[in-house]
């Protein structure tokens, strides 16, 4: 048995009852974790499928930088309240999972019919030629050069869009608030003076 | 390369499957986003797959370029869901009903 199929067999099994696992969790940190353990088998496959330079991506951007991300704002957000409180999708639940049955073996079906279940792809990926980064730079930087542009003004709209939206716009303060407050400041200073005082 | 090829369709699709059923039954905002993130991850291992079938780099630029629109799209659904969290103290989808009718 080849090895790329004994590691295909391992981390299949793992990607998909980690994919089950964050459906069923019902902790958003866990569902987290078990997305980071998918995110890992995919980079596996990738370079399985000779694409290196896509599991170095995949690593670093999903299960660094997006996986990073998603913690972060579930710690933001205090993990107690991610427990839902109510679960009306009574009619919604079986059906999805009809659904998805279906949509499998449609797709199952499908495959059969377009690629056959036994092809291989051809034992030298000759597209690869010179390193994969680099035959992926190539394309990249001609054939799709200006979706390549177009891509990193997509990448500046979204930081000043989560600028915009992540901003807390300061409050004006009267001036009855900072009397207030002062106020507030004196009583709260003045019996600790005085506890002090009397020990 | 022994393994077929669609060993690695099918485990896309079924990746695929379990992310739309996570859409459509969880009520966590966030976690709804997660089971998109899956979707989006299936689609490029099918991406990826077909370009080592077609001895064609193109799949592999497509997945590149659609992991970089899923890292912006990811910004800033979080950014979203952290204001919607800061005015409601919630991340149930069923809170934000105000566009729905």
């Amino acid at each position: 048995m080849p090895l790329d199929n004994i590691v295909f067999w391992v981390f299949a099994p793992i990607s998909i009852a980690s994919a089950i696992g964050m459906l069923l969790v019902r902790n958003a940190i866990h569902a987290a974790l078990f997305l980071v353990v998918n995110f890992f088998c995919l980079a596996v496959f990738f370079l399985l499928l000779d694409a290196p330079f896509l599991f170095a991506v995949q690593i670093i951007v999903y299960a660094g930088a997006i996986m990073v991300l998603f913690l972060f704002v579930i710690m933001l957000l205090g993990v107690d309240s991610n427990v839902p409180v109510r679960e009306r999708l009574v009619v919604q639940r079986p059906l999805a999972f009809v659904l998805g049955a279906a949509f499998i073996v449609e797709l199952f079906l499908a495959i059969r019919a377009g690629v056959g279940l036994s092809t291989k792809a051809p034992a030298v990926f000759t597209a690869n030629e010179g390193g994969n980064t680099q035959a992926v730079a190539k394309v990249l930087f001609t054939q799709y050069f200006f979706p390549f542009e177009v891509t990193s003004i997509l990448l500046l709209v979204a930081a000043i869009a989560v600028m915009v939206l992540a901003h807390r716009r300061a409050r004006a303060v009267t001036q009855a608030e900072i009397d207030a407050a002062a106020d507030d400041e004196a009583d709260a200073e003045l019996p600790a003076y005085d506890a002090g005082a009397a020990s | 390369m022994r393994t077929p090829v669609a060993y690695y369709l099918i485990v896309s699709g079924i990746l695929f499957m379990l992310g739309t059923i996570g859409v459509l039954t969880r009520k966590n905002a966030l976690l709804i986003f997660m089971s998109v993130e899956l979707q989006l991850n299936a689609v490029n291992l099918s991406l990826v797959a077909f370009s080592r079938l077609h001895d064609d780099l193109t799949g592999q630029v497509l997945a590149f370029f659609s992991m970089v629109v899923a890292a912006a799209e990811v910004v800033v659904g979080l950014a979203i869901i952290v204001a919607i969290y800061r005015r409601r103290r919630s991340v149930d989808v069923d809170d934000v009903r105000e566009l729905r009718w």
